[in-house]
């Protein structure tokens, strides 16, 4: 019965990878962190997934500070704060989440307010399907470690 | 299946020559002259049993930062990671050096470019890869004449890093 839990729970997983991939929310350099999780860092994927969030939501929260204030003319900041999450998002394979970045980026670029603020809402969007996609995983390997009898650090 | 720590998918094909390769350098102070000096008077190439490749990650971004990190841990290259080009400039004048630098682009306080630029002035003879997001062809120009080795576009991959540490003649050994 264990065996059988631990199995589903890995085709649970495949499933959801598959499907991210599928999406184009994944692409192969989220394969590249997964290669890099070994022994010595067991927990490495979700070491660095935790730290590209805390970087992301500050990062966004400080853009939609900027482009709230009326008296907003500083695009340089949004470039570069795009700069930061279209490196991240590179990074770990959030293919995504970078390609809308790019998009909000070129509309800063052009000192185009309506459409940095449209950038910034799709951005949010699509980080967010990210993170909420990014949990179910975590949550699914959990359990899947669990069910092997594995302790999983969280 | 993985060797030394490296996955088996990311080993240089059998019947490739491997030898590792590093200067043992005694440099302390930032005085090119002197540098110079200390260079000629540093240990030969030691023994392949011996040898460590070190490196230096320059990156602003803290994904980055750990990416590289563990990338280069996984060649089994010792390294450590500053957040710009400044702190890449300090731990020189600190007295360290390192075999490689990988260079990120834009960074506050002092960019890739200026960095790279005050490191050859200094007579840093790292070798230096160059690496970004942000690749236009203008930029690389300017970036590669700033005094780099190399340039790789992100995200950095154990083969992109291999083909970073092969074009620079450093041969991991496994």
């Amino acid at each position: 019965m264990l065996g059988l839990g631990v199995d589903r729970l890995q085709a649970d997983i495949n499933r959801l990878l598959t499907s991210l991939f599928h999406q184009g929310v994944l692409d192969e350099q989220f394969l590249q962190l997964q290669q890099l999780q070994d022994e010595t860092s067991p927990t490495f994927v979700y070491d660095v997934i935790n730290i590209y969030f805390d970087e992301s939501e500050k990062l966004l929260r400080s853009l939609r500070l900027l482009l709230m204030d009326r008296e907003f003319s500083d695009y340089k900041k949004i470039g570069l704060h795009l700069n930061q999450l279209v490196g991240s998002s590179s990074s770990i394979g959030a293919r995504r989440v970078r390609n809308v970045c790019v998009a909000f980026r070129s509309a800063s670029e052009l000192n185009n307010r309506p459409g940095c603020l449209r950038g910034l809402e799709v951005v949010e969007h699509e980080y967010n399907y990210l993170k909420n996609m990014m949990h179910e995983l975590f949550q699914l390997e959990q359990q899947r470690l669990l069910a092997a009898g594995v302790r999983y650090p969280m | 299946d993985s060797e030394n720590g490296v996955p088996a998918s990311f080993k240089v094909p059998a019947g490739v020559v491997h030898k590792i390769f590093s200067y043992k350098s005694s440099v302390i102070f930032c005085c090119s002259q002197e540098r110079k000096i200390r260079r000629e008077m540093a240990d030969e190439v030691p023994s392949l049993a011996e040898s460590k490749l070190t490196a230096l990650v320059v990156d602003d971004n803290f994904v980055n930062q750990t990416m590289h990190h563990k990338l280069l841990d996984r060649l089994g290259i010792q390294n450590d990671v500053v957040c710009n080009g400044q702190e890449a400039v300090d731990v020189h004048c600190s007295g360290r050096n390192y075999d490689l630098i990988l260079m990120d682009m834009e960074m506050p306080i002092l960019n890739g470019i200026q960095a790279t630029k005050r490191l050859r002035e200094m007579g840093i003879e790292s070798k230096i890869a160059g690496v970004t997001t942000r690749a236009n062809e203008g930029d690389k120009k300017e970036f590669m004449e700033a005094g780099l080795n190399d340039f790789q576009e992100k995200p950095l991959t154990i083969s992109k890093l291999l083909s970073i540490l092969h074009r620079l003649d450093f041969y991991v050994q496994t």
